[in-house]
């Protein structure tokens, strides 16, 4: 196994990240099994994305139809930006925006933030017109990063604040599309230095709670920073910061935010008039089913 | 290493909200119901830390009864647990308690059903991996990743040696194990994880043995 990222980088010399991954879930199942379920979790990615492009509404009414609208906006031509940019945000709103709905998604590394590494890898699939079995190996890639920043730091938003879950998703996604776009092991490793590095001390403050404001959109921005990350490593950018470091400063600023901004809805914008107005009315009710899933 | 697989990243697949406190909830839920190993009657719901501020944003308290009803992560039917619940006769109560436990997402879970009572304490680490941190007395770390034996003895010498005897003897190899007991001589439990699952022959030759009360096995 690998416990930093230097030494996931070393042993993924002349391979690929994600196979070096691939070859340590292998040693607990098979090769074809790690393969078929992470084919899996990708069917999930992307029945969850299809289904937030239909338009979802969640329980609470806070968040859904965003990622119609997004949609909408993309077919206009009226973007200033290009085509895969806004499908990497406009993926990443219709993943969490089905999760804020209670419907199936594939946490990523959490599912407060599963809309980032969707976000960009399906988005840039439609564009390389690649294969599935490129895009698995790059959800390797990403679950390797992943592994070695919760065994490292925190990925709950209530251990560290939301740059320890949009924040790694970012990371593990900026390395995943560095490598499905063909970077080598070390443009992937400055990638996710450079997209944790960029969120670094993101609180964890929703909405009286709910995985829904501003996680929904905070989702898209992740996505955004992956894009922005793996462009800069691709053309040779490196973070000044070795990566390792990076993670340990994520630890240590994840440990010193205030418990009111980790996911305890007492802070930030749960804190606000609208925030404190939410939690008036959702705290003192029950649960109730919400009409469709 | 807290996190192992691949999969402890890119996944559970999952009802949403949240990985700690939608999908640990249930795995905790579902975790109690095995661990009791029939229908409850009665499910007492204890809620601490974050779990007890939140709950209600994060449907934590329809997740755990979804698996306590024996649901699965990515079970579509999550979101109607309360209305289950009482369609199968299953009564219950959530209790948001003070007390400032260890970790910020802990439950206490009580399950009844005629004579028969289990206490689960389980928290929720993030990303929808949890820990099981007691049963009814004794303290234990289990995941409910693996294969494992929850297997309740009289605290005699020789009975551990026994039940590994047995595993070894069907070629079972044990990636964890510890013993924990309620007081010297009494009641003890020793949790056995391992690579397979224990063939139900071994289980039952385990019971068989001297001092051997009771056998829980998660698969």
């Amino acid at each position: 196994m690998f416990t930093s990222i230097k030494e996931l980088v070393a042993q993924a010399e002349g391979t690929t990240i994600g196979e070096i991954m691939l070859r340590r879930e292998a040693e607990h199942s098979s090769r074809e099994q790690a393969l078929a379920d992470m084919q899996e979790s990708l069917n999930v990615m992307r029945a969850a994305v299809h289904k937030g492009m239909e338009g979802v509404t969640s329980h609470s009414g806070m968040t859904g139809g965003n990622a119609q609208k997004m949609h909408q906006y993309l077919q206009s031509g009226h973007a200033l930006t290009g085509d895969t940019f806004l499908r990497s945000i406009t993926y990443a709103l219709a993943t969490n925006e089905v999760n804020a709905a209670m419907g199936v998604i594939c946490a990523s590394p959490t599912a407060g933030s599963c809309g980032v590494l969707p976000g960009v890898l399906l988005a840039a699939q439609e564009h390389m017109q690649c294969s599935d079995e490129d895009v698995v190996l790059a959800l390797f890639c990403a679950g390797a990063i992943g592994l070695v920043v919760a065994n490292n730091a925190m990925i709950s938003g209530a251990a560290g604040g939301c740059q320890a879950e949009v924040g790694t998703a970012s990371a593990m996604a900026a390395a995943a599309l560095t490598q499905l776009r063909g970077g080598t092991p070390t443009m992937c490793a400055h990638a996710m230095a450079m997209a944790l590095k960029n969120m670094l001390g993101l609180v964890c403050d929703p909405l009286a709670g709910l995985v829904e404001v501003p996680c929904v959109k905070r989702n898209a921005a992740g996505a955004a920073n992956a894009l922005t990350a793996s462009e800069m490593a691709l053309a040779g950018v490196e973070s000044y910061v070795p990566w390792d470091e990076v993670i340990e400063a994520l630890y240590k600023v994840g440990q010193s935010i205030p418990l009111a901004l980790r996911e305890t809805a007492q802070g930030g914008l749960a804190d606000t008039e609208t925030g404190r107005a939410w939690k008036r009315k959702l705290w003192s009710g029950g649960w109730k089913e919400p009409a469709s899933v | 290493m807290k996190y192992r697989s691949v999969f402890d990243i890119i996944g559970p697949v999952m009802v949403g909200p949240s990985s700690s406190h939608t999908a640990g909830a249930v795995r905790i839920g579902l975790l109690a119901r095995r661990l009791f190993g029939r229908a409850p009657e009665r499910a007492d719901i204890h809620l601490y830390g974050s779990f007890a501020h939140t709950y209600r944003g994060h449907a934590t308290d329809v997740a755990l009864l979804a698996g306590v009803l024996g649901m699965n992560t990515d079970d579509p039917n999550i979101p109607r647990a309360f209305a289950l619940a009482q369609k199968s006769g299953l009564t219950y109560a959530f209790h948001a308690e003070a007390a400032v436990p260890d970790h910020p997402n802990t439950t206490r879970i009580v399950l009844t059903a005629q004579d028969a009572r289990i206490s689960v304490t389980g928290v929720s680490l993030g990303g929808g991996l949890v820990q099981l941190t007691r049963v009814d007395g004794f303290e234990l770390r289990l995941s409910g990743e693996n294969p494992a034996l929850l297997i309740f003895h009289e605290d005699a010498a020789g009975t551990i040696a026994a039940a590994t005897q047995l595993l070894a003897q069907s070629n079972i190899n044990i990636s964890h194990m510890e013993v924990s007991r309620t007081e010297k001589g009494r009641e003890a439990l020793m949790v056995i994880e391992t690579d397979q699952q224990v063939p139900p022959d071994t289980v039952h030759d385990i019971l068989q043995q001297k001092h051997i009360l009771k056998i829980v096995q998660l698969g």
